[in-house]
């Protein structure tokens, strides 16, 4: 009866992931196994290039989060060269982001995770892809499409591109929005907005209610959180300190530069993704009843470690929230909600920004001069907290990189929500495509980007089973 | 670059005739798959003319073929194969050989997959250095390193062309949506698609008079500039002593609206684009074009990996002995 079950690819997230289950001599879950399974190692060859250059080497890393990596980079690079850079140029630098935020929650929540909401879980598999959500919702679709479109415009108008964009410069950002621009802007920025109010009351409407039982139930672990407040405790993307909760709600603050106090990478030969973990909350352990060190990141986590949010619509849904789900919110399934509040909050941000007379600014880079240093710096990406630490020589080139990107953190937690799940619906050695498709429903919501931790884009609910004996011969094999 | 093109065979499926359409994706930062997606509108137009009969992003993988055989992946058959990301595993390999074995026209799209793009850079640095590297930063703990059941990687990064030979390669970091779309429209009305050989400074906008105004100096300010002003009123990077990739870089990378993208946002050329024409040693041509206008390239910080940024297959880049 033992048998190895291999899930691979996990599709609908960013990057190629497989999945191992192994079933015991009863047919129950002996053990899961979420591994990464390519390396592209930017802490080596990020050795010797001059610091200016990291903001434009660093969004390789990722083309989904590109924006996220360069102004990591870019505050990285301001701590190396000891710049404080010009209010303006700080608000250039957010404006980047908070549009880029929203243009990826779009992404996700309608193109990768939707169709198990919009669809529905058990849906024909032709169906259960962002075309099905085109044939059943098309005007839904074409309205995501169409803001999608201008929100990538309104990217690359402000930092030059909207993949791999250019502009935040260690210093600053070099490039000032003229007063058209500015205008286009404020018109997306209004679309946004209502795009983003749209789906958070169609959600809460159609979506949420509907799947209580599975948010209840699926993948549901317990573990700590991180996120970055400001110095009120609210939720901040750009700047802050981070805040790193434990299970119990109880929660400690931290300087970004001060992270490897806090957090150890622990390294498993089958999988080329590290587990960061923190060491105050346990040993390393992924047992998902007895988890050690394991603390999580996202949309759940910066909503769970923030004491507010600044914008007044994003604040209500944080209250409606909160009232419903409590503090810490645990359930994996409400990633996908706080990705919305955080949709919401991004829309409302840009906007703000967009009014300020600050962002008209043309002063909105200090030129830097090389020297030996370290510098931390810290985003907080779609996908988690973001840390970038250079070390130059006196000339400024890099001699040490270290990084931990967003979806490495959730790296243990994802291989114990697999697990969870696992061993909740697979009895005897029962089980069918529906139940490894809900297996896969409890990474989704991670939203994992695992070129950021290495690699790329699949899609569909594309699922092979091999069923082999204990000898490692093939049983039998489904394919959805 | 030369290719034969014949017409794509088509077949018929569900009443209509359409080509078939295989995509693999190797190391990549996913910036070429996203780009696909930014072709926005006109995309919902080409869609509906493709069948996709593997394509993550759209439907089922087939990868371990009908009866899901365990020692070997199977790579769909197909009219048109598209790979994205250079070849870093041995999986990757593996995938590329028999991709183009069953497709008949074989598309490599993004400058990883053309050049090796950045990951290339890796080039310099062996691979046990680099797992080395990798897994012995300060916050890593010491354990068993990867990998252990997952595919190893291969001693360096390859462009896909140093494994099989493509039909049509797309460059760009990420490409211009406009390529993409111009390339398939073209592919599908069975027409051949190539930039032209043309470099950055064909379609670049600012002023240029032949002479340097100061020596070269990293990129540590912004150069002069009117905000609000035309770019045509901005003096030339390199004139201006911002070393700027442009003469050696062919161009393409502003789409149909022709500025390059990063200049139109205050910032020089990196060489996103790869060489002007196949074979080309951007190095060398840029050594040329900057002494031309009296500047001296012995300057430049971190010379051959800033050169050869995007393209570190093919030999461009390599381990040097310690010194």
């Amino acid at each position: 009866m033992q048998k190895t079950i291999v899930i691979q690819p996990v599709t609908r997230i960013e990057g190629h992931a497989k999945v191992t289950i192994q079933l015991n001599d009863k047919g129950d879950v002996e053990d899961t196994k979420m591994s990464i399974t390519t390396l592209r190692g930017f802490e080596e060859f990020c050795k010797g290039r001059p610091a200016e250059e990291m903001p434009r080497i660093t969004t390789s890393i990722c083309g989904v989060c590109p924006v996220s990596h360069h102004l990591a980079a870019a505050k990285a690079a301001d701590a190396v060269f000891g710049v404080e850079i010009p209010p303006a140029g700080k608000k250039l630098r957010e404006l980047l982001n908070a549009f880029a935020y929203t243009e990826e929650h779009m992404l996700h929540f309608f193109f990768l995770a939707a169709p198990d909401f919009l669809i529905g879980p058990g849906a024909p598999v032709k169906d259960r892809n962002i075309f099905g959500v085109i044939r059943a919702m098309p005007e839904v679709a074409t309205k995501v499409a169409v803001t999608r479109t201008k929100a990538n415009k309104a990217i690359e108008m402000i930092g030059g591109r909207a993949i791999h964009p250019v502009a935040a410069t260690p210093g600053g950002f070099s490039k000032p929005l003229s007063a058209a621009e500015i205008e286009t802007l404020k018109k997306t920025g209004k679309d946004i907005l209502d795009l983003a109010q749209f789906t958070m009351k169609y959600a809460k409407e159609n979506v949420f209610p509907k799947y209580m039982d599975a948010i209840k139930t699926l993948g549901v672990i317990k573990t700590g959180f991180m996120g970055t407040v400001d110095k009120d405790g609210a939720m901040d993307l750009y700047d802050g300190k981070i805040r790193l909760m434990k299970a119990d709600g109880t929660h400690k603050d931290f300087p970004a530069a001060d992270y490897d106090k806090h957090i150890k990478e622990h390294v498993e030969p089958w999988s080329y993704m590290k587990f960061p973990y923190n060491p105050e909350m346990g040993a390393f352990s992924l047992e998902p009843n007895a988890p050690g060190g394991m603390y999580r990141t996202n949309t759940l986590a910066r909503v769970n470690v923030a004491e507010k949010i600044r914008t007044p619509l994003a604040q209500a849904e944080l209250v409606e929230f909160r009232k419903a789900f409590g503090r810490p919110a645990q359930q994996t399934l409400l990633y996908h909600y706080a990705r919305l509040i955080e949709m919401l909050y991004n829309a409302e941000y840009l906007n703000q920004l967009l009014d300020d007379p600050e962002i008209r600014s043309t002063d909105i880079r200090k030129p830097v001069t090389p020297r030996a240093a370290r510098g931390v710096g810290s985003v907080e990406a779609p996908r988690g907290t973001l840390l970038h630490d250079y070390e130059t020589d006196e000339k400024g080139l890099i001699k040490y990189v270290n990084l931990i990107v967003g979806t490495t953190h959730n790296n243990g937690p994802m291989n114990m929500s697999v697990k969870q799940a696992a061993r909740s619906l697979i009895k005897g050695g029962v089980y069918d495509e529906s139940i490894l498709n809900m297996i896969e429903m409890t990474i989704r919501p991670y939203d994992p980007c695992l070129s950021c931790a290495t690699h790329n884009l699949d899609g569909s609910l594309a699922v092979q089973v091999d069923i082999r004996g204990a000898k490692g011969e093939l049983l039998d094999s489904y394919r959805n | 670059m030369p290719y034969a093109l014949t017409r794509l065979t088509t077949r018929r499926m569900w009443g209509k005739t359409m080509p078939t359409v295989s995509i693999e994706n190797f190391a990549v930062c996913t910036g070429c798959e996203v780009a696909v997606l930014d072709i926005g509108e006109a995309l919902l137009g080409l869609l509906p003319k493709l069948d996709f009969v593997h394509a993550q992003v759209l439907m089922d993988n087939k990868w371990w073929g009908p009866k899901g055989d365990k020692d070997k992946l199977e790579v769909a058959s197909a009219d048109v194969g598209i790979i994205t990301g250079g070849v870093r595993t041995e999986e990757d390999k593996h995938i590329a050989l028999d991709m183009r074995k069953n497709v008949k026209t074989l598309i490599t799209l993004g400058m990883c997959a053309v050049h090796g793009g950045i990951p290339a850079l890796g080039n310099m640095s062996t691979r046990e250095a680099m797992i080395g590297t990798v897994y012995s930063t300060h916050t890593t703990e010491k354990g068993q390193n990867p990998p252990q059941g997952i595919p190893g990687l291969l001693d360096r990064v390859y462009a896909v062309d140093e494994i099989v030979k493509p039909d049509v390669q797309i460059p760009g970091c990420p490409p211009n949506p406009d390529n993409i779309a111009d390339a398939v429209v073209a592919l599908l009305s069975g027409k051949p698609w190539s930039l032209t050989e043309k470099s950055v400074c064909d379609d670049c906008p600012t002023k240029r008079e032949k002479k340097a105004q100061v020596a070269l100096k990293r990129p540590l300010q912004n150069p002069d500039f009117k905000p609000g002003a035309p770019l045509a009123e901005m003096r030339c990077f390199n004139e201006q002593g911002i070393l700027c990739n442009g003469p050696a870089t062919k161009t393409g990378c502003g789409g149909h609206e022709k500025t390059p993208r990063c200049v139109a946002a205050f910032m020089p050329c990196r060489g996103c684009m790869g060489p002007i024409r196949a074979g080309a040693k951007p190095m060398v041509d840029m050594m040329g074009a900057l002494s031309s206008i009296g500047l001296d390239a012995k300057q430049i910080e971190d010379r051959m990996a800033h050169f050869n940024r995007y393209i570190g297959s093919h030999q461009n880049l390599r381990v040097l002995p310690k010194k």
